[in-house]
């Protein structure tokens, strides 16, 4: 017997008598979701500014970042201040990217994740490996908690995605907080 | 997976508490997470409400773990992912390296994964030639520092600043002395760069896998997963069969419940969602059994398989917190692997059940609601029963076996000790009496309850 039937056979010798999965708390805190959000994210280390329309993005991206460096976005609108992603040879290239823009469909007020999936992105690495990430949010993108957000995502068939919230962090040096680990160092959330 | 040959807890925890001034700082840095811990909880009304849904969630993959299994398989064969599977350490070791050596390359990231240091991954690829870069900052720095991590969560939650700022100024070459974090993870961040943008092989860890989706998760603050992940040619995945859960929404429940139980964030900054390979990449996963089939058939330490290693269990125990990770001398330290080890040998790790107070706090704090200091008395008697128990309790426990049996045996001891103690307590007070280290009797009566209850019932009669 190879090891995988073996594991099988014991794992179904030794499992207990069949027991129910329960059903998920009811959970629905729809109030304030947009001011939830953004306390949430101002206590994960992320800036959170309110807009109107992509022209003030845009200027509050270059008084932010600058414009000299490499900067990329998923969305045309953007064209003007950056590079619109594109295929790339190995993900290895997008090592001196300063600032990748997102948008995204889901975010989540209790603690302050977007969403996103590689169906926005043409290469999975890039909201890791950029030095700033900026993401821009719809108000109505906004859910309460985890449980709605799974169910917004419902069976999508993403072949993957994350929530992501805030800038990449650690503490493992006598636990001081330090921002930009080895992701992004600032992560900015335009809520329009 | 133990080298026989290790002291055990009670010494290992005798070495660290020689720095008085370094325990104390252990002890309250680790209060500080449990308190953060509290805060996020209490925060969360439907907390009990959480905790009580993921242990049934729990309950429920461990009673249908066999189906759930193949489910899980059959998806992520239908995603392109390629599904191994290794019956104990040794294989699972030899998997990772038959695939290493495929793919011709002599070195790799990793991301944290509790299970590879299980299997003791990194020696035995290292013994092959192939070197093994951890990219979590806490563990290259134990890496650097040749040691094991002292915790699941915060692998070097041991060391001061001023011994990681030497460390990278001998590997990393950073100025004598400077021991700022911020400058020192920045120093860590450029050296790890340079090895995700040219490993071909990334290893992560799995937190939560999928039954109905195939997917698995992947939670980590820093994003060094998702680095050598998405920058690898081929991401290999290891992950203990007990990782299961049922639907994609579940994960809803325990992605609330990790961080804030772990470190009191409301989620860590990165949970990633793997479920196809990207274009051109290999994924594989490796399921490891390694004991864990066999946990499962232990009616009374079956529930330790629910664990989601968030380590609350590590931060709130009065005795994990003044003695040390390293103390634990297994890779799972803390309650939750004071009852896991012994399932993997109970030679080895038949100390580790003594290393408690018995308190309840851990299971008190525990996500999943296991029943961590029960399953530790009951190890207890496991371990006595099966002949493992450490020889000096051993020993004292037959002696007072033999005693209290025999009533005139009794009071002969009792009078004896109570003569000893009050004229010459030098006599078992002493170095050489382990229980006497640290503590001390309360002054003992002039007479047993026996000679007393004999004296006043008397005077009551005549």
């Amino acid at each position: 017997m190879n090891s995988r039937d073996k594991i099988l056979a014991a794992v179904k010798a030794n499992q207990p008598s069949w027991k129910p999965f329960p059903g998920l708390p009811d959970t629905n805190n729809a109030a304030d979701l947009v001011s939830r959000f953004s306390e949430t994210l101002n206590n994960i280390g992320a800036q959170v500014h309110f807009v109107n329309d992509y022209d003030e993005i845009i200027q509050l991206i270059g008084t932010i970042y600058g414009m000299s460096k490499r900067i990329i976005a998923t969305n045309t609108l953007f064209a003007g201040i950056a590079e619109i992603q594109g295929m790339y040879s190995a993900p290895a290239t997008l090592a001196d990217v300063a600032l990748m823009i997102m948008e995204t469909t889901l975010a989540v007020a209790e603690n302050g994740a977007i969403w996103i999936t590689d169906d926005q992105l043409t290469e999975r690495v890039l909201p890791f490996i950029a030095q700033h990430c900026a993401v821009i949010v719809k108000k109505e993108a906004i859910v309460a908690d985890m449980h709605r957000a799974y169910e917004q995502i419902g069976t999508a068939t993403y072949g993957f995605g994350s929530f992501i919230a805030g800038p990449s962090k650690t503490a493992d040096i006598e636990q001081s907080l330090v921002l930009g680990a080895h992701g992004p160092c600032s992560m900015t959330v335009f809520i329009r | 997976m133990s080298n026989a040959q290790h002291k055990e807890h009670a010494a290992l925890a005798n070495e660290f508490n020689k720095d008085a001034t370094r325990v104390g700082w252990h002890d309250e840095t680790l209060w500080w997470i449990r308190q953060k811990r509290d805060k996020a909880a209490h925060h969360l009304p439907e907390w009990e409400q959480l905790r009580n849904t993921a242990s049934a969630i729990k309950d429920n993959v461990l009673s249908n773990l066999h189906e759930y299994l193949c489910s899980f398989e059959e998806q992520a064969l239908r995603n392109g992912v390629q599904v191994h599977w290794a019956a104990d350490a040794k294989e699972h070791n030899e998997i990772v390296l038959s695939i290493v050596r495929r793919h011709g390359v002599n070195r790799m990231v990793k991301s944290k994964s509790m299970l590879t240091e299980e299997c003791h991954l990194n020696p035995y690829l290292q013994e092959h030639g192939i070197e093994v870069i951890d990219t979590d900052l806490g563990e290259r720095i134990v890496q650097l520092a040749e040691e094991a991590p002292s915790h699941i969560v915060l692998p070097c939650i041991h060391k001061k600043k001023e011994e990681i700022g030497a460390l990278f100024h001998e590997h990393l070459g950073t100025p004598e002395g400077n021991a700022d974090p911020q400058f020192l993870t920045a120093a860590a961040r450029e050296h790890l760069r340079e090895k995700f943008l040219t490993c071909k092989v990334a290893i992560t860890g799995v937190n939560f896998s999928v039954a109905e989706t195939g997917e698995f998760v992947v939670c980590t603050n820093e994003g060094n997963a998702d680095m050598g992940a998405h920058l690898s040619d081929v991401h290999i995945a290891c992950m203990g069969i007990e990782k299961i859960i049922p639907q994609r929404k579940h994960l809803g429940v325990f992605l609330r419940l990790l961080t804030r139980s772990a470190t009191g964030q409301p989620i860590t900054t990165y949970s990633s969602h793997f479920r196809k390979p990207r274009p051109g990449q290999e994924m594989h996963i490796i399921l490891v059994d390694n004991g864990r089939s066999r946990q499962l058939g232990r009616d009374e330490f079956r529930n330790s398989l629910k664990c989601i290693r968030c380590g609350a269990c590590f931060n709130t125990c009065p005795v994990y917190r003044r003695s040390g990770g390293h103390s634990y001398h297994t890779a799972i330290a803390g309650p939750i692997g004071s009852i896991l080890a012994p399932n993997l040998d109970m030679k080895a790790y038949a100390d580790l059940p003594f290393a408690s107070t018995l308190c309840g706090s851990c299971s008190n704090v525990c996500p999943v609601k296991i029943d961590i200091h029960e399953q530790l008395y009951k190890w207890r008697q496991v371990l006595v029963q099966s002949g493992y128990a450490p020889v000096v309790k051993k020993m004292g426990m037959a002696g007072m076996t033999f005693t209290l049996s025999r009533p005139a045996l009794y009071k002969i001891a009792g009078k004896a000790a109570r003569w000893t103690l009050g004229h010459v307590p030098f006599v078992v007070n002493n170095k050489l009496n382990p229980w006497y280290h640290q503590r001390e009797l309360p002054e003992v009566p002039e007479s047993s309850f026996g000679e007393w209850y004999a004296k006043n019932r008397k005077k009551k009669s005549s």
